[in-house]
């Protein structure tokens, strides 16, 4: 009796995820949700595009130059994220607003980049109905645009936080508004080769 | 702040009791309210899923017959009516009821937690579900009608609004549906940030209850493959609104097929996410009513994860006969025959812990032992289904949908009601009438077998789902009274749910009492106030033992609630950290 007893009945400190904040296990699975949004339209179009030729000749179309300096915008818009976030870690008050500023000026500057891409290829006549291959280029890179977008806004009104000196009692929402940037920036690390370069 | 005191002064703070009514019963924050809400979503979609079924089995016994009630059925509206059916039935009815319901009122309450780890996205949750609801039931009001493609949308019926003559009530289901999946994706991460993070002290993975643990498993499922089907929702609004070909093969050279294989991709682990809760419901009751631990904790959870990875390597089975390369067949049946494995587990275990159990057959063991028993034909057929030279022949026959209707009613119906009989004292704090709660059980049981078995039978006849007129073919003619029977079946299940109404409602008002503990349980829902109060526990909680010490001999009584001291131990010294701390999110 003695012996069964004991190995049931006592309080075990399970610690198992308990450490973790229970905002970052809710981004985590947000982000996993939609990673697998992103990963179904990749999905979609890699097969199909494997399955169906004669892609190459509307992928050429896309503007290749613009689609990199896009690439380099996006990357170092994660850079001054990651900065941002290591200005909260060591309490740089200026730090933390320029980075998060320079962040939002740099997605904008995507935005406005993608802006002029769709004005030219709208001139030259490709719309999402010119063909399987646009009908993805749009919707992917439209979806992807919006997101980065939604981040521009998290973004903003962490750096409106960050002006009225709020920030300081909410710090783990600079990692969360910068874990959700990075993941829209994998998404067009992934993108950009798709559709600009195959 | 490693001690249980200070969860016990956090749990009193987390969020105040707001007074008024809208705050109370409307916009709540209360894990509990909304949990309630669920229900009361779910049963009322019910009653329009019920409805469906009545008109679809009138038309099938007695064709083109006026339907008392109704009228005549239209081809066009029964087209409209089939698809509302599934699309109400599976995701606003089942989900909400099995997942919403159970998952929010007892997560947290089992765990020990005083709410969900958010409760503001809780209540969007629901909100975004009801506004899903109303858009879905808006449908049926514009021009031509809800959605007729079937509750699959398959491509390219759903795709252009030419086939099916359905504009604005297609595009309007893809928009409810979406909205669905939205409310879910909020309540999954809600779900699974509870069970791993606010488990108070003591209450380790391993001492989960096991429906925490389905609900736990379900959300992940839901997660994890929902997302390709949002892809390919966009793509289909697309492909009716602004006229894009990516599942119609017209000019860009699209693939209807696609749309097949995003829909199951999802369809398949949506079985599971119904599925799952419905075990977890038996899983809590059945040791309860036969006064024996539960048999393979583990396992089962092993099994159960098992069966979650395998279930996203099963959906092309749902298309054997769809045109896809015939080399995939013999995978996909391999690995939807092993899925049987896991199942095969979870029945058994529950099988085994009723062995030699002290077993009382209360209605809410009733349910659970009746799902339980029904479920086991729904598992068997399945394997029929699942290997591809049967399934040639067996594919898009009633035999498809009586197997689907014995997978998912007993798990998500009969483990509903198993889990409203069993938590109503918990819920509304008192009890339900036993006798009329058994009548219920005879009348669904009963019936429910009567509706599925001729199904099962005119399926194997050759019998197509989804026409309008079975007797219109020669074939068919000597199927037509196993129809009739299933439909007389269907008039006595609707009508034998009238007791389950007039009981609900009846004891919400005048039913005994209900104690703490009316079933001597063991989980942590038991041991505070019924119905529980704002904030859940008022005293801190700490977790010292297994869900399920039923029936130990050694003991002096035969359960063993899990936050029950050991004897000798003073319940403030062993006590880990607290599961309050996190709340402010400062690190």
């Amino acid at each position: 009796m003695e012996a069964t007893a004991h190995i049931a009945t006592r309080a075990v400190n399970d610690d198992a995820f308990k450490d973790i904040a229970p905002g970052r296990i809710a981004l985590w699975w947000f982000l996993a949700s939609e990673i697998m949004v992103f990963g179904g339209f990749i999905t979609c179009y890699v097969l199909f595009r494997y399955a169906h030729g004669g892609w190459e000749e509307a992928a050429a179309h896309v503007n290749w130059r613009l689609g990199s300096l896009n690439t380099v915008v996006l990357l170092t818009s994660s850079l001054t994220m990651i900065l941002a976030h290591y200005s909260i870690k060591t309490e740089d008050q200026r730090g933390v607003k320029t980075f998060l500023a320079l962040t939002i000026l740099l997605g904008f500057t995507f935005l406005v980049v993608k802006g002029f891409e769709y004005h030219a290829e709208f001139a030259e006549g490709f719309t999402p109905l010119s063909g399987l291959f646009w009908s993805f280029y749009f919707l992917m890179t439209g979806l992807h645009g919006l997101h980065l977008l939604a981040g521009i806004i998290i973004n903003i009104s962490l750096l409106t936080m960050a002006m009225r000196g709020t920030i300081w009692a909410h710090r783990d929402r600079v990692e969360f508004g910068g874990l959700y940037w990075h993941f829209v920036d994998v998404v067009w690390i992934f993108l950009f080769p798709l559709l600009y370069l195959m | 702040m490693a001690t249980a005191t200070s969860s016990a002064i956090a749990v009193g703070t987390h969020h105040e009791p707001h007074s008024g009514f809208w705050r109370n019963y409307v916009f709540s924050v209360d894990h509990k309210v909304i949990a309630k809400q669920y229900l009361w979503l779910s049963l009322f979609m019910a009653l329009i899923g019920g409805a469906s079924a009545y008109l679809i089995r009138w038309q099938l016994a007695w064709p083109e017959t006026y339907v008392p009630g109704w009228g005549y059925v239209e081809p066009q509206t029964y087209n409209a009516i089939i698809t509302m059916h599934g699309t109400i039935m599976v995701f606003f009815v089942a989900m909400p009821f099995v997942l919403g319901a159970f998952g929010n009122y007892l997560i947290p309450l089992m765990v020990g937690a005083d709410d969900m780890a958010f409760p503001r996205l809780n209540m969007m949750s629901i909100w975004t579900l009801t506004v899903s609801s109303a858009v879905l039931i808006a449908s049926f009001f514009v021009p031509a009608g809800p959605a007729a493609g079937g509750w699959t949308a398959y491509a390219p019926l759903s795709a252009r609004a030419i086939y099916t003559g359905v504009y604005w009530g297609q595009n309007l289901w893809l928009v409810a549906v979406a909205l669905e999946f939205a409310s879910f994706l909020m309540g999954g991460i809600n779900f699974l940030t509870t069970a791993l993070n606010l488990r108070a002290p003591g209450m380790t993975l391993w001492r989960l209850p096991l429906l925490v643990w389905m609900e736990l498993i379900a959300a992940v499922l839901f997660l994890l493959s929902v997302g390709p089907l949002i892809a390919g929702a966009f793509m289909l609004l697309l492909d009716r609104m602004a006229g894009t070909s990516f599942f119609v093969p017209d000019k860009g050279g699209g693939d209807p097929l696609l749309w097949q294989h995003l829909f199951w991709f999802f369809g398949h682990p949506e079985v599971y996410v119904i599925g799952l809760p419905g075990f977890g419901i038996m899983m809590e009751i059945i040791p309860v009513f036969s006064r024996k631990p539960i048999f393979g904790y583990k396992t089962i959870v092993w099994g159960t994860l098992g069966a979650a990875v395998l279930s996203f390597l099963v959906w092309a089975h749902h298309m054997f006969v769809s045109g896809m390369d015939p080399r995939l067949a013999t995978p996909f049946s391999i690995t939807t025959i092993l899925i049987s494995v896991p199942f095969a587990i979870m029945v058994f275990s529950m099988v085994a812990t009723l062995w030699g159990g002290k077993i009382e057959l209360a209605t809410p063991m009733l349910f659970a032992v009746g799902g339980l028993a029904t479920f086991v034909i729904g598992g068997v057929t399945g394997v029929f289904l699942g290997s591809a030279g049967l399934d040639i022949y067996l594919h898009g026959t009633y035999f498809v949908v009586a197997h689907f209707h014995y997978t998912l009613m007993p798990l998500a119906i009969f483990g509903g009601f198993a889990g409203v009989y069993y938590w109503f004292p918990k819920m509304f704090g008192r009890m339900m009438n036993e006798t009329l709660g058994k009548i219920h059980f005879l009348f669904t049981f009963v019936c429910f077998n009567c509706v599925f078995i001729p199904l099962f039978l005119t399926g194997v006849a050759g019998n197509p789902r989804r026409i309008y007129e079975t007797s219109a073919y020669d074939y068919l003619k000597g199927v037509q009274p196993l129809h009739v029977i299933a439909t007389i079946a269907t008039l006595g299940l609707l009508i034998g749910q009238l007791p389950f109404v007039v009981n609900f409602f009846l004891s919400m008002a005048r039913g005994r009492k209900a104690g703490r503990n009316p079933w001597n349980a063991n989980t942590l829902e038991w041991c505070t106030d019924s119905p529980p109060p704002h904030g859940n526990f008022s005293e801190p909680i700490v977790v010292y033992r297994d869900p399920y010490e039923y029936g130990n001999p050694d003991m002096p009584k035969d359960w063993m609630a899990q936050n029950e001291p050991p004897p000798g131990l003073t319940p403030a010294r062993d006590t880990g950290g607290s599961n309050q701390m996190k709340r402010t999110g400062t690190r």
